[in-house]
C-alpha cells in the first residue's frame, strides 16, 4: 500500500487556507453590512416604514349623511329620504355571471342598458365589488328575488336612501329636485368635499335643494377600514358618525300650496301668497308643474323633451323665473310717486277722451270713449290709462322708477329658489345705459301703466301690494326655520310713504274690488271680516297697430294663444287689517278681471280660511258656480298615485 | 485514485460515524429549517397547509438524504464528481427541450413527487467537478493558461445553459462559485483582477456610450437596465414588489409586529411571500431580533463549514465544503440584498427557509457531502 502522494508541497495548497479566511472575512464583512442594513431599517427608519405600512393598510371610507328633510309650515313632509331599493351582483359569488343574469332577467325586469354598463363595470372592478345590476326596484321585484335567492347566487337586494317628494308636483318649482352629481356639477365647485365623489350621491339640482345644498347635506361621516392589497375589506377598524343634513322648515303652506297648484292647473300661470306682516310666502304656484321624483330617479328622454317642449313651459318657475309687464297693477306705484311727489292730490281730475296725445303719438285708453273726468279713486277702480299718461309725465320717470324699487320692484330679493329674477324698473339713466337712447316721453306714458320697459314677477307683485297694506318694507322669506331654529322674519320698518297717501291708494284699491263699478267687482269676497282690496291688469304683449284700432282692436277670443294679453290681479285682505297679499299672473288669459281675479279671489278665500271656505263668503251669484268648482278641486285634491300607476315602496 | 490512497485507520467506521458529524452544523440546519416551518406556518395564515407541512415533509427526506449521503465516504464522491457533472449537464439540455415552463421562466422536471430543477443539482455539480479538478491537477500547473482555461468551461457551459432558460440569477450564482472556487484552488490572482478589469471596464463603457453617437445599447435597453438597478423608478411594476417588502421590513422595528401579526404579508401586500420573499415576513413580525438572529444562524453555518474544510488535509474535502459554503453564503446575501432594496429583484430563495422543494434537498444533500468530508477526514 503505497500512501498518497502529499499535495501539500504545491504552491498553489498553500493558498488555500489564505484565500478561505480572506473569502471569508469578505463574507463576514457582508453579512456584517447586511445586519447594518437591516438595523438602518429595522431600528433608525422603524416610523416611517411604519407609517407607511399603516398607509397601505388603512382605508378612509366616508359615510355619506341623510340628508336634511323640508317640512311644510305645519311640519307636513315635502322632501324626504325613502328607501329605494337595488339589486346588486358580486361576480365572485356568483360564479357563471351570464346565467345568473339570464335568470335573473326572467323574474324581474331588467334594463338592457344597465345590464351592459354593469357588465363593463364588473370587467374593470375587483371580483368582491359589488355592481348595481338593477336600481329603484320595486318592493315586489325585491321579494322575488329574495324567495328564488338559493338560485342566484351571488345576487343580493340592497337598500339605500333616496329623495322622494311625496307632494309631486305641487313643490316641484319651490323645492326642484336632487340628482347623482356630475362631472359638471364637479366642475363648478372649487374644492369639492370629498363626499361628492361617492357614486350616486345625490346633490340639490335646482331649487330650494340647490340652494340650501350645504345646510341640507350635512357633514359625511367617516369610517377607517383594513384593506388587503387587492382592496377587499377585511374589517372595521372605528368610525366617526357624521352630521345629518339640516332640516328645513318653509313658510309655505302645503294645502294651500296644493289648492293653488290645482286652481292653476290648465293654465300656463302663476300664483304667489304672501303673509302682509311677516313676509312669509304661503303659496308660490307656478303651473303647469312637473314630478320632481323623475328627476331623482333619472329622467327618460322621451318624458324630458315632452317638459322642454311644452309651449307653457313646466320647467320654469314662473313664480319668480316669470316677469311680465305688470299692466295696471302698477297704476298704483305711478299714483303713489305722484301723490308723494305732490304733483296730484286725491281730488285733482283729468279728462279722458279716450286717449292722449304724447309727443307726436297717441296713446290709447283701453276704453274706446274715454272715461270723461277721472280723478284719483276712479282712475284706479275703472283702471283709467289717460289718467296715468297725464300724472306720470307730470311726476317723470325718476320718481317713479325709485317708488317701484320702494315697493320691491325691479331689485332682486334674497330668497333661496333658482333663477330668481329683478324685473326691471327703469329710469333715464338705464336706458341711456342699456340702450344708449334718451329716454322718451313715450316711454314714461307706457312705464306708467306697466307696459314698454317694465317687467316685474308674480312675487314681486304679491310683496308690492303686500307693502302697500301695510306700509312696511317686508321681504319675502321662504325658509321659516332650520333645524328649528326660526329664521329672521321678513317683518320690515315702515316705508317712507306718507301713511294718508297709502290710505287713499287702499281705499282706491277697495273700490276695484268693491264698488259696482269697479273691474274686479264680481271677483268679490262679500265675507264682512274677509273684505278683498285688489287692481286687475291686463297687460299687453303685441303692439296695437293704428289700421287695428280703427277696425276695432280684436279681441282675446279670437287672437292665437301667444299673442293674447297676460291676466294679472293683485289684492290684500282683509282689507282693514291686511293678513295676506296675493298676485296672480295668468299668461296669455286675456283680461286681468276675468281671467286672474277669480283665480286671486279663490285662492286668497282658502287662505284666510285655512281651508274651504263657506260658500257665503262668496257674492250669490257665484255661488252655484263655486259649489262645482269645489267639488272638482276637492277630487284633484286626492292623494295622488304616482301617474304611472306604480308605488314605489 | 482508490479508496486504499486514504489514510483510513483513524476513520470510524459502522455507526460509530454518526457520533463523528459535524453536529454543531446539524443543529445549526434544523435551527433554521425550524425558523422556516414556523414562518410559513405564519403566511398561510396560522395553517401547516399548504406550505408547512409538505416542507417538513421535505426536510425529513432531505435530513435522510444527508445522513446517508454522509455516511459514504468522501473519496466516493470525489469519483462520482465528473459523473454529477456531466449529469447534470444532460438535465440541462434535457429540460431546455423538454421542460415545464413555470413562473418566472425557470425549468423543471416532474418528478411526481416533487419537481427538479436541474440548475440547483448543477450548482452542488459544479462545485465538486471543479473540486476534484483541482484535486486531480498538480498543483504547479494551477495557474498555468490551458489549466486556467479547463474549469473555465467547465463553469460557463451550465452557466449559458441556464441563462438560456432564462435565469439570470442562478446564472450568476453558478459563475460567482464557480470563479470563488478557482481562487480558493490558487489561481493566480492576475486573472481575477484581469476578469474584473475587464468586466468593469466593457459596464463602464457601455454606460458611457449612452445619450453618445456611438451609444451600444438601444435607448430602451438602458431603461430596462435602469429599472432593473433601481425599482423605484418603476413602482407600479417591478419596483411595487420590493417597495412593499421594503415598508414590511421596516415597519418590523426592534422586535416585530408580533408572530402572525404582519399586517403586510398577511393581507397580501407582499409578494411570493413564502418563498423569496419569507425573510421580509420573518423580519417584519419578529423584527431585527428576529432577522440578525437567523443572519447569525447562517454565518455560524458558514463558520462551522469553514472550521470543516481548514481542518481537513485532503484538498477536494476542503475545496468542497468551502465551495458548498460559498454557495450557501451567495444564496442568503442575494437574497436578504433584495428584499432589502439593496439588489435588484432576482428569483433567489432563502436558502433553508424559502418553500421550495428542490433547493432544499440539494442544499441538505450538499450538506451531506460536507458532513461527508468532515467524518472522513485523515486524520
Amino acid at each position: 500500500m503505497k500512501p498518497r502522494k502529499p499535495k501539500s508541497q504545491g504552491l498553489a495548497y498553500k493558498r488555500l487556507p489564505r484565500r478561505a479566511l480572506l473569502l471569508g472575512g469578505l463574507q463576514a464583512a457582508f453579512v456584517g453590512g447586511l445586519a447594518a442594513r437591516m438595523r438602518f431599517m429595522q431600528v433608525d427608519q422603524a416610523d416611517e416604514y411604519r407609517l407607511l405600512a399603516e398607509e397601505n393598510r388603512i382605508n378612509i371610507r366616508l359615510i355619506p349623511p341623510n340628508r336634511g328633510r323640508i317640512y311644510d309650515r305645519n311640519g307636513q313632509i315635502i322632501g324626504q329620504n325613502s328607501p329605494s331599493y337595488r339589486i346588486v351582483i358580486v361576480r365572485e359569488d356568483a360564479g357563471d355571471v351570464d346565467q345568473v343574469i339570464s335568470k335573473l332577467s326572467e323574474l324581474i325586469p331588467l334594463n338592457d342598458d344597465e345590464i351592459e354598463r354593469a357588465r363593463t363595470e364588473m370587467r374593470r372592478s375587483a371580483p368582491f365589488l359589488p355592481v348595481t345590476l338593477a336600481d329603484q326596484v320595486t318592493w315586489e321585484d325585491i321579494s322575488k328575488v329574495a324567495v328564488n335567492a338559493p338560485a342566484l347566487p351571488g345576487v343580493t337586494p340592497e337598500v339605500g336612501l333616496t329623495r322622494q317628494y311625496p307632494r309631486y308636483e305641487d313643490f316641484a318649482h319651490i323645492v326642484g329636485y336632487v340628482g347623482p352629481v356630475s362631472d359638471y356639477d364637479l366642475s363648478l365647485i372649487e374644492d369639492p368635499e370629498p363626499v361628492l365623489r361617492i357614486p350616486r350621491f345625490q346633490i340639490g339640482k335646482v331649487g330650494l335643494e340647490a340652494k340650501q345644498e350645504i345646510s341640507l347635506r350635512g357633514k359625511a361621516g367617516a369610517k377607517r377600514v383594513e384593506v388587503n392589497a387587492t382592496g377587499r375589506v377585511m374589517r372595521e377598524l372605528d368610525r366617526q358618525e357624521g352630521q345629518p343634513g339640516a332640516d328645513l322648515q318653509l313658510s309655505v303652506d302645503a294645502d294651500l300650496q296644493q289648492y293653488a297648484q290645482a286652481r292653476l292647473a290648465g293654465e300656463s300661470a302663476a300664483a304667489v301668497v304672501i303673509d302682509c306682516e311677516t313676509g312669509d310666502l304661503r303659496a308660490m304656484a307656478s303651473a303647469p308643474s312637473f314630478d320632481p321624483n323623475l328627476f331623482v330617479r333619472g329622467i327618460s328622454v322621451a318624458d324630458y323633451r315632452m317638459l322642454t317642449q311644452d309651449k307653457y313651459r313646466p320647467l320654469a318657475n314662473k313664480t319668480v323665473q316669470g316677469t311680465y309687464p305688470p299692466g295696471s297693477t302698477f297704476k298704483m306705484v305711478t299714483a303713489l310717486a305722484a301723490l308723494e311727489a305732490g304733483v296730484i292730490g286725491p281730488g285733482n281730475t283729468v279728462y279722458c277722451p279716450g286717449h292722449l296725445k304724447v309727443g307726436s303719438r297717441r296713446f290709447h285708453c283701453w276704453k274706446r270713449g274715454g272715461h270723461g273726468m277721472v280723478d284719483l279713486n276712479t282712475s284706479l277702480k275703472r283702471s283709467c290709462d289717460v289718467y296715468y299718461y297725464d300724472v306720470a309725465l307730470k311726476v317723470g320717470i325718476d320718481r317713479i322708477s325709485d317708488m317701484s324699487r320702494t315697493l320691491g320692484l325691479g331689485i332682486k330679493h334674497n330668497i333661496p329658489m333658482s333663477a330668481v329674477r329683478a324685473g326691471l324698473a327703469p329710469n333715464q339713466e338705464w336706458k341711456q345705459r342699456v340702450h344708449g337712447q334718451e329716454w322718451l316721453s313715450g316711454d314714461t306714458a307706457n312705464a306708467s301703466i306697466g307696459q314698454g320697459f317694465m317687467l316685474a314677477s308674480p312675487m314681486q307683485l304679491a310683496l308690492m301690494t303686500a307693502r302697500i297694506a301695510t306700509g312696511r318694507a317686508v321681504s319675502p322669506r321662504l325658509v321659516r326655520s332650520v333645524n328649528g331654529v326660526e329664521q329672521p322674519s321678513g317683518a320690515g320698518e315702515p316705508l317712507e310713504i306718507s301713511p294718508t297717501n297709502l290710505k287713499y291708494i287702499r281705499d282706491a284699491m277697495w273700490s276695484v274690488s268693491n264698488d259696482r263699478r269697479g273691474t274686479a267687482y264680481r271677483s268679490r269676497i262679500i265675507a264682512e271680516d274677509f273684505r278683498m282690496a285688489g287692481k286687475t291688469g291686463t297687460s299687453q304683449v303685441r303692439n296695437i297697430t293704428k289700421a287695428e284700432r280703427a277696425a276695432g282692436v280684436i279681441r282675446n277670443e279670437d287672437l292665437p294663444w301667444e299673442r293674447r294679453d297676460h291676466a294679472l290681479f293683485v289684492s290684500f285682505a282683509p282689507y282693514d287689517k291686511p293678513k295676506y297679499a296675493i298676485a296672480v299672473v295668468v299668461e296669455h288669459g286675456g283680461g286681468g278681471s276675468k281671467a286672474a281675479a277669480p283665480v286671486a279671489r279663490d285662492i286668497m278665500l282658502q287662505a284666510l280660511y285655512d281651508g274651504t271656505p263657506p260658500l257665503d263668503a262668496y257674492p250669490v251669484a257665484d255661488r252655484e258656480r263655486i259649489k262645482e268648482q269645489q267639488k272638482r278641486l276637492e277630487g284633484d285634491r286626492r292623494p295622488k298615485a304616482r301617474p304611472d300607476g306604480k308605488d314605489r315602496a | 485514485m482508490s479508496y486504499l490512497e486514504y489514510a483510513v485507520k483513524s476513520t470510524p467506521s459502522g455507526f460509530r460515524k454518526f457520533l463523528y458529524m459535524n453536529w454543531p452544523l446539524t443543529l445549526l440546519l434544523i435551527s433554521t429549517a425550524s425558523a422556516g416551518f414556523l414562518m410559513l406556518y405564519s403566511v398561510a395564515g396560522g395553517s401547516w397547509t399548504p406550505w408547512a407541512e409538505p416542507q417538513m415533509e421535505r426536510f425529513g427526506l432531505g435530513l435522510t438524504a444527508m445522513f446517508i449521503i454522509a455516511l459514504v465516504p468522501i473519496w466516493f464522491w470525489r469519483n462520482m464528481s465528473v459523473l454529477a457533472y456531466l449529469g447534470s449537464v444532460a438535465l440541462l439540455v434535457f429540460v431546455e427541450l423538454f421542460g415545464t415552463i413555470g413562473m418566472g421562466a425557470q425549468r423543471w422536471i416532474d418528478l411526481g413527487f416533487m419537481r427538479l430543477q436541474p440548475s440547483e443539482v448543477m450548482k452542488v455539480a459544479l462545485v465538486m467537478v471543479l473540486a476534484a479538478y483541482y484535486d486531480w491537477l498538480p498543483s504547479h500547473k494551477t495557474s498555468r493558461p490551458l489549466w486556467v482555461f479547463i474549469p473555465v468551461a467547465l463553469i460557463i457551459l451550465p452557466t449559458l445553459l441556464v441563462l438560456k432558460q432564462p435565469d439570470l440569477g442562478t446564472s450568476i450564482l453558478l459563475l460567482a462559485a464557480g470563479g470563488g472556487l478557482m481562487f480558493l484552488a490558487g489561481v493566480h490572482w492576475a486573472y481575477f483582477a484581469a476578469v474584473i478589469a475587464a468586466v468593469v471596464g466593457l459596464i463602464a463603457t457601455v454606460f458611457n456610450s449612452r445619450g453618445t453617437e456611438w451609444q451600444l445599447l438601444k435607448d430602451y435597453q438602458f431603461r430596462r437596465i435602469d429599472t432593473f438597478l433601481d425599482p423605484s423608478t418603476d413602482p407600479l411594476g417591478a419596483g411595487y414588489h420590493i417597495t412593499q417588502s421594503k415598508i414590511a421590513l421596516g415597519s418590523g422595528g426592534w422586535n416585530g409586529r408580533g408572530f402572525m401579526q404582519g399586517t403586510q404579508s398577511r393581507l397580501n401586500f407582499l409578494p411570493e411571500k413564502h418563498t423569496d420573499f419569507i425573510f421580509t415576513t420573518l423580519a417584519e413580525e419578529f423584527g431585527f431580533v428576529g432577522g440578525i438572529t437567523l443572519l447569525i444562524l447562517y454565518a455560524l453555518i458558514l463558520l462551522f463549514c469553514m472550521v470543516t474544510a481548514l481542518a481537513t488535509k485532503d484538498r477536494f474535502s476542503s475545496l468542497v465544503t468551502l465551495g458548498i459554503a460559498l454557495n450557501f453564503f451567495l444564496f442568503f446575501a442575494v437574497n436578504m440584498s433584495m428584499v432589502m432594496g439593496m439588489a435588484p429583484v432576482v428569483g433567489v430563495p432563502l436558502p433553508m427557509v424559502s418553500y421550495g422543494g428542490s433547493a432544499m434537498l440539494v442544499l441538505m444533500a450538499a450538506f451531506g457531502i460536507v458532513q461527508s468530508a468532515h467524518i472522513h477526514r485523515p486524520r
